[in-house]
């Protein structure tokens, strides 16, 4: 234990932070597309899996084929759209549950990111192109201002194009179909729609993680719905601790992205105390789930049957003590 | 004007559930006309509703509105024509979305959807005027979630969302079984009123008969899928409760099967 402890350096959490924190900026993009479809659709999307690792293929491949390392994350995103409109129609036109519809499109994407690769991963040629999203030690600066300007933009946007009568649309349509058919929309337009803009940022995050570690691989996507739920859901606990009832969109979306953050703190964290990377999934899947149960949890123990059965017996038994007392 | 000509629809054709909801139902509404809708459950009247909105497509028959047949539109497309107030408040409105959003989303029925802004602030200003036509103090709440309303309420807000772009025909689809008796009939005097103001074409199913009597120029009685009675005019001014249980009587041979009728005399 002595010896466990002492081999912990403090230096090195130090130098890890930077690090975890881009990470976490460039994954709440990710986490903003997640919060498209899972908390304004209200559609459990499967489809990001692979669309994240699709981002990242499509902005390696362009690359190594001599394309502009920030044009191709433009290609990213329109691949990532490309998918969710895949996953939309599956749902709307063929009738395909969502779940399903969504797992489907993963995992067909699977097989497509080999084939763009031709293998399971590939390498960013770092020494003869400049990335701006680099990991490079001396450019973190950099990477960490760049990372943090392309979320605030996409906050904005998001902001802006859910305020719209397109973006309201959306809203509705996840709130209550009945009634936004009722008022003339379509609602399977504005599913296809919301998908499509969910896996294009889920993409685009994709593509710049790659540039940021250097390679693209088939499984980088694998579990990141997970990762995305997790930065929401982690955000939406804290804003609501921190600002309660005074909650705005805007600063949903931005505890998004700081839900992100915190989700690669805690992983930063969790490796410099020597956990395997191996069993970083596990992990996550028991935050993402504690992090999901608190809610019910705090409802049941202000309201629950039980809880009800053991205020009453208490106060049976008082009444009866009372009784015995008063003879 | 609504023209319904010769509907059929047939609920699980073929299996043991099988149900035919309307047989060959006609009936023509003119301008202006407010007419209700009262029958036993399964008598087909909210089928009308639904079939008339475009829920799911019909098995045969046409229905027009002034002249051009909707029935192979789906409900979204054919939302233009109708304004459309559900049984069950929550049906009507976004919860999670404030009061202005609705109404904006409602004022946008048959436009295109477009990167404009959702809401403008001329509108704002138009919807509180609305709101205060109604007297429920919703007009200094106006981004309040709607969620946070109460039944009435948000029934209230669905009636004026459903007839401020005016439509060609009003659906009320027992909008008033989910309230309480004091609520209900509130709800009945502003549908009176707004309808009466826009000379609004009406369609509106009860399950209450004095609320049948009460309201519009015409009654109809479904009874399995079919109109079994339809009256107008002083006749139907005329006409009390004790005519439509009798008649009522006769149609389920003596046999009072519906209590739900009984119960809401």
């Amino acid at each position: 234990m002595q010896a466990y402890f002492s081999s912990l350096n403090p230096v090195a959490l130090w130098n890890a932070a930077p690090g975890g924190i881009a990470q976490g900026l460039i994954w709440g993009i990710m986490a903003l597309g997640v919060y498209i479809t899972f908390r304004v659709l209200k559609f459990a999307d499967m489809t990001v899996d692979g669309s994240f690792s699709l981002g990242g293929a499509v902005a390696v491949m362009l690359i190594l084929n001599g394309a502009d390392p920030q044009i191709v994350l433009i290609a990213s995103f329109f691949s990532g759209i490309l998918s969710g409109c895949v996953t939309g129609i599956l749902h709307t036109k063929l009738g395909i549950p969502d779940i399903l519809a969504g797992i489907l499109t993963q995992i067909s994407l699977y097989s497509i990111n080999l084939n763009i690769m031709g293998k399971a991963n590939q390498a960013v040629p770092i020494n003869s192109v400049r990335v701006f999203f680099t990991s490079n030690i001396r450019y973190l600066g950099q990477t960490l201002t760049l990372t943090l300007v392309v979320d605030v933009c996409i906050i904005a946007v998001i902001y802006w194009f859910l305020g719209t009568e397109l973006g309201s649309s959306i809203r509705a349509t996840g709130i209550n179909p009945n009634m936004s058919r009722a008022q003339g929309i379509d609602t399977n337009k504005m599913k296809i729609i919301a998908l499509m803009l969910g896996n294009g940022l889920v993409a685009l995050s994709g593509g710049i993680l790659s540039e940021y570690q250097g390679f693209a691989d088939v499984k980088m996507g694998q579990g990141s719905i997970v990762i995305g739920l997790a930065a929401v859901i982690i955000g939406e606990v804290l804003a609501e601790t921190l600002v309660g009832k005074r909650l705005n969109f805007i600063m949903r979306l931005s505890f998004t992205v700081i839900g992100a953050i915190i989700y690669y703190m805690v992983y930063v964290f969790v490796l410099w105390l020597k956990f395997p990377a191996d069993d970083m999934k596990l992990l996550t899947a028991i935050v993402v789930a504690a992090f999901l149960a608190v809610p019910y949890l705090k409802e049941r123990s202000n309201n629950s049957f039980s809880g009800l059965a053991k205020r009453n017996a208490k106060l049976q038994a008082e009444s009866k003590n009372n009784g015995k007392e008063a003879e | 004007m609504l023209e319904i000509r010769n509907i059929n629809k047939t609920f699980n054709p073929g299996t043991i559930n099988e149900k035919k909801a309307l047989i060959d139902v006609s009936i023509t509404l003119n301008d202006g006309d407010f007419c209700t809708v009262i029958g036993g459950n399964g008598a087909g009247k909210s089928t009308i509703m639904n079939a008339v909105a475009g829920v799911w497509p019909l098995d045969s028959g046409m229905i027009l509105v002034d002249g051009v047949d909707v029935s192979g539109l789906s409900e979204y497309q054919r939302a233009p024509y109708f304004g459309r107030v559900f049984q069950d408040p929550m049906t009507g409105t976004a919860g999670d979305m404030q009061i202005d959003e609705n109404m904006a989303l409602a004022a946008r029925r048959g436009q295109r959807r477009t990167l404009r802004w959702g809401v403008t602030k001329k509108e704002r200003e138009q919807y509180q005027e609305y709101l205060k036509d109604l007297d429920l103090g919703l007009e200094d709440r106006l981004t309040a979630k709607v969620g946070l309303l109460s039944g009435g309420q948000r029934q209230a807000l669905t009636l004026i969302m459903a007839t401020m772009k005016k439509p060609k025909v009003l659906l009320l689809d027992e909008h008033t079984a989910a309230l309480d008796p004091k609520t209900a009939s509130k709800v009945l005097a502003a549908t009176d009123k707004v309808v009466e103001e826009h000379h609004l074409t009406t369609l509106m199913v009860t399950h209450n008969m004095r609320d049948a009597i009460a309201h519009g120029n015409r009654l109809i009685m479904m009874n399995e899928g079919r109109v079994a009675l339809d009256i107008s005019g002083e006749e139907k001014k005329k006409l009390t409760v004790e005519d439509l249980l009798h008649k009522f009587e006769e149609l389920s041979g003596g046999n009072f099967a519906n209590d739900r009728m009984l119960l809401s005399k």
